[in-house]
Order: C-alpha cells, then sequence, then structure tokens
C-alpha cells in the first residue's frame, strides 16, 4: 500500500530532488570540494611509492586505486545525516512527517536525484584513470566489471542508511556533531580511504575486512582495481547484501523509536 | 584589554562549570582522547613500517609533528568550533541581536563564547606525545628552539582561528555552514601530514592557499631546529595576515547582519 504510493511519487521527488540540487547550487558544490580529499591522498601515497612499491602497491596501483575511490566517493557519498540532523533542530522535520511518505524514501529520491550531478565530475576522472594509468592496473574479470554497478548501489544504500540513523540520533541528542567526527574518524580509517585496507597493520586490517565501512567504499574500488577469484566477490557481495539489510534496519529502528520523542523545537 | 581577558575568563568558567556537572563525560572524553589519538597515529605508523624516511622526515620527527597536529585540533575543538556552532545557532534563531547588543566587541564575545572543557584531555595527551617522540629523537631540543617551537603553535591556532572565523562570517550571508565546516576539517585533517609529503602543486595550495603547512608543518619543523628564520617569520607573518583578513571579512558580515528574528 505505501510502498505503491511511494512508487507513483517517485517520479515527482526525483524532480524535486534535481530542482534542490540546482538550488543549492553553493552548498553542492562544497560538498563535491569534500570528496576530492583522495586526490591528496593519491599525492601522498605516490610520494611515498616514489622510491619503490610500498608493499604490493607500487605508484601506478596508488593512481589507480585513489582515482576509483575518488569516483566511488562521488557516487556513493553522502551527507543526508547533517540535513536531518538540522532538520529535527530547526524544526522543519515536522513538514516531511506531515507527508504520507516514510523520509527515508523521501530524502533517498532527493539524494538519487543529485547523483547525475555527482557523476559530472566523477565520470571525467573516470576517463583520465583509464587513460593515465592504463589497463594495466585495473581489473578485467567480467564478473567483478558486471558487479561493479550493484556494489556501487549497495555502498551508496549503506552509506545513506548509517548517516540516515546517525541524524536521527539528533531526536535523542542536542548536538550529534561529535558523533558525526567519530564515525568519519572511523570510516576514514577503515574504509580504504586513507589507505588500501591490506595496508593497514595485521589484526586492525582483519577486522576492517567484515566492517561495514570496507562495502561502503574499498569493495567497489577493488572490484575495479584488483583481480579477485570468483569465491571471493561472490562472498564479499554476499556480505554486502547483508550490512545493507542490517543497516536500513538500523535506520528504520532508530528513526522509529526517535521521532515519538520529537517536539517540533520553533516553527 | 584587560576587560576583554576577564569577559574570557568569566565565559571560560561558566564552560567549566557546565563541564564539571556533566563529569561522566570526563571518563567518556578520556577514552575519547585516547582513542582518537591511536586511530590518528595509525596511518603514519603503516607508513613508517616500511620506509626509515619520506621527504626527508623521520619517525621521531613525523611523531613531532603529528602532536603538533594533535594539539591544534584539540584547540579547534575545545575552544573554536564551539564557539563558531555557537555562533550559527544564534544567527539563525536571532539571539545574535543580544550579543550585538553588548557594550563589547561581537567578535570577542562570540570567540569566547562556549568551551568544550574536557578537550584539555586531548592537549595533554598531544604534550605527552611530543615528549615521547623527542625522546625517541635522542636529542633534546635547545631552548631557542624550543621557545621558538612554542611561539610558532600559537602562530598556527592564530592563522587557524583566521580561517575558522572567515568561515563563520561567511554564514551571515549563507546560513548553513555545517558543510562548509565539514570542508574546513577534511583540509585540516591533512596537516596531519608533512607539506614536503605533498606533490607539487598541493604542497603550494596548503601553503600559500589553505595554509595547513602554517599551522603544522612549520612549526614542527621549528621545534626540530630545521627552520630558517626567513619561513619563521613569513609563517608568523602569514598567520597575523589571515587574523587581519579574519577581522576585515567579520566586520563586512556584521555591516550585512540583518536579524533573523521577527
Amino acid at each position: 500500500m505505501s510502498v505503491a504510493r511511494a512508487w507513483r511519487a517517485m517520479p515527482t521527488m526525483l524532480r524535486v530532488g534535481v530542482a534542490e540540487t540546482v538550488a543549492y547550487r553553493a552548498e553542492f558544490l562544497v560538498w563535491i570540494l569534500t570528496t576530492t580529499i583522495p586526490l591528496v591522498m593519491l599525492g601522498l601515497w605516490r610520494q611515498v611509492a616514489e622510491e619503490g612499491p610500498f608493499r604490493t602497491y607500487s605508484q601506478s596501483d596508488f593512481v589507480a586505486y585513489f582515482l576509483a575511490v575518488l569516483i566511488v566517493r562521488n557516487v556513493a557519498g553522502s551527507w543526508v545525516g547533517w540535513q536531518i540532523g538540522d532538520e529535527i533542530r530547526m524544526g522543519t522535520m515536522a513538514m516531511r512527517l506531515l507527508r504520507p511518505i516514510h523520509p527515508f524514501i523521501a530524502l533517498a529520491a532527493s539524494h538519487v536525484a543529485s547523483i547525475p550531478f555527482r557523476c559530472v565530475v566523477a565520470l571525467p576522472v573516470a576517463f583520465l584513470l583509464l587513460i593515465s594509468s592504463g589497463a594495466s592496473a585495473l581489473a578485467t574479470e567480467p564478473l567483478q566489471l558486471a558487479m561493479l554497478a550493484p556494489s556501487l548501489a549497495l555502498a551508496w544504500l549503506i552509506t545513506f542508511a548509517i548517516m540516515f540513523a546517525i541524524g536521527s540520533l539528533a531526536f535523542f541528542l542536542t548536538r550529534a556533531m561529535g558523533l558525526f567526527s567519530l564515525y568519519f574518524l572511523l570510516f576514514t580509517l577503515l574504509s580504504g580511504y586513507l589507505m588500501p585496507i591490506s595496508l593497514l597493520p595485521g589484526p586492525i586490517a582483519v577486522v576492517a575486512e567484515w566492517l561495514p565501512f570496507r562495502f561502503m567504499l574499498a569493495l567497489p574500488v577493488e572490484l575495479m582495481t584488483q583481480s579477485m577469484s570468483t569465491e571471493r566477490v561472490v562472498l564479499l557481495m554476499s556480505v554486502q547484501v547483508g550490512w545493507t539489510i542490517a543497516s536500513i534496519a538500523l535506520a528504520v529502528f532508530v528513526w522509529q523509536r526517535g521521532v515519538r520523542r520529537f517536539e517540533s523545537v520553533g516553527g | 584589554m584587560i576587560r576583554y581577558a576577564k569577559l574570557a575568563m568569566l565565559q571560560l568558567r561558566i564552560s567549566a562549570a557546565t563541564g564539571m556537572a556533566y563529569r561522566a563525560d570526563f571518563l567518556l572524553a578520556g577514552a575519547m582522547a585516547l582513542a582518537t589519538i591511536g586511530m590518528t597515529l595509525l596511518p603514519l605508523s603503516v607508513v613508517y613500517s616500511e620506509r626509515e624516511t619520506v621527504a626527508g622526515w623521520d619517525q621521531p620527527s613525523a611523531l613531532v609533528l603529528m602532536a603538533y597536529f594533535l594539539g591544534l585540533r584539540a584547540v579547534l575543538e575545545g575552544v573554536i568550533s564551539p564557539s563558531i556552532i555557537d555562533l550559527v545557532e544564534r544567527i539563525r534563531s536571532g539571539a545574535f541581536d543580544y550579543v550585538l547588543l553588548k557594550p563589547v566587541d561581537a567578535q570577542v564575545m562570540i570567540s569566547t563564547s562556549r568551551f568544550e572543557p574536557w578537550k584539555i584531555l586531548d592537549l595533554i595527551g598531544a604534550l605527552g606525545l611530543v615528549v615521547y617522540a623527542l625522546v625517541l629523537r635522542g636529542e633534546a631540543p635547545s631552548i631557542v628552539d624550543l621557545a621558538l617551537g612554542v611561539l610558532m603553535f600559537f602562530a598556527g591556532v592564530v592563522a587557524m582561528y583566521g580561517l575558522w572565523i572567515i568561515c563563520a562570517a561567511a554564514s551571515f550571508w549563507v546560513v548553513r555552514l555545517d558543510n562548509l565546516t565539514f570542508l574546513l576539517g577534511s583540509i585540516f585533517d591533512l596537516a596531519r601530514w608533512p607539506v614536503q609529503m605533498f606533490p607539487g602543486v598541493w604542497r603550494l595550495i596548503f601553503t600559500v592557499i589553505i595554509p595547513v603547512a602554517v599551522m603544522t608543518t612549520y612549526p614542527a619543523m621549528a621545534l626540530l631546529g630545521r627552520l630558517d628564520a626567513q619561513t619563521a617569520l613569513a609563517t608568523i607573518g602569514g598567520s597575523l595576515v589571515l587574523l587581519a583578513i579574519g577581522r576585515v571579512v567579520w566586520t563586512a558580515a556584521i555591516r550585512n547582519y540583518t536579524s533573523a528574528s521577527s
């Protein structure tokens, strides 16, 4: 019933999302700038690998890796948490609650609509990646390439759902900023954002391998840049599906517990 | 001047009292500080597990730089960010009017409006790391280097403050500031690496346009006795210029302020 309703409203919600992206272009640009940090990390690791390969990574491997990170971050990154936190604090969340569609779906639609705009940035980089580092550092297995799109979509969903959950914590806490910085610290370390996960020290790499963070970023990146066995691709993809379900459940749970406490501050 | 110092002390006391009221936070903040330091050090330890030196920085020197980074971040999260978040709230709610009505400078009033007292733990952690790194290096800094290192730390704080006040002034025009501070935060995060580790273009950007080099690299080099007088003067001059620009932008912003209250 509500699914059908949401489905019918989808084209309109997407259109609203596009309009919002265009309207808040300055803000959008700032977010895009934030996602360029992988370019800086690229420079750093290239410098480190100048005298010779760093473990298994040569300079061109690092180039391919961080360009892939840049692409994935642009496509799958999300800032919905700040938006929700803001709306709760300012009371404008009340508007959303009046609408007959779950905010998770409504916000997801508006964020999906902004992805094509972000791809304007990511796609030229993808070409650059293909030309500059050559095909040698890229994966060619058909299975991996076929899994790339689904894994990007799931990575986006996990990121979105976790951000949604953290943003919803603003129902309980007046200031969620500290939580975001803790989350971002964990994310940068364990997702492959600062360095490939395999370079992390032993025990941490083992843990990072199974935490949700790597499925938000490193998995699509590895699908693009590393050859993996079929079993490993299947295993990682199934874990990613598992984390997607878990994180959506978490987001909806936190939301439902929180929304009962909502008092619409301000007007 | 004395009046402003008194005012800042008073506001600090209020924040400290609030902080003390939530004593359980002390343990939480302590644990967080330790975890943060550990996580911040991790990428560095990975790099130095394979390499003796990178771009002229050996591990002890890089740890000194990291300590500067942690200390600066403690100041950022303990003093600068809370005040600016406070400012944004006030602009949004219209309560900023009351600040403007007070017979003191609004910038000073706002800059000292809120503190996170427990961030002092991060600062202590950073101090501990500096001592550890210097022991590891096996060579104590001379008195001159030490004095210069401390002075340069404050230059870094001033530069950072200048950059953030420019950003805060922007919130008079664009009310939503979260993402701008987030962008600045992610760029500041790069200050944990020596600026020499970045290739050409980035090094230029991080020295001149977004001077993270001024905030951590040069101060750390000063303490290590590697900084020439010219760069030291340029760093201090640069941070004062940032402070001045911050003041100019702030004044212009205030003139543009139209209250949000009804």
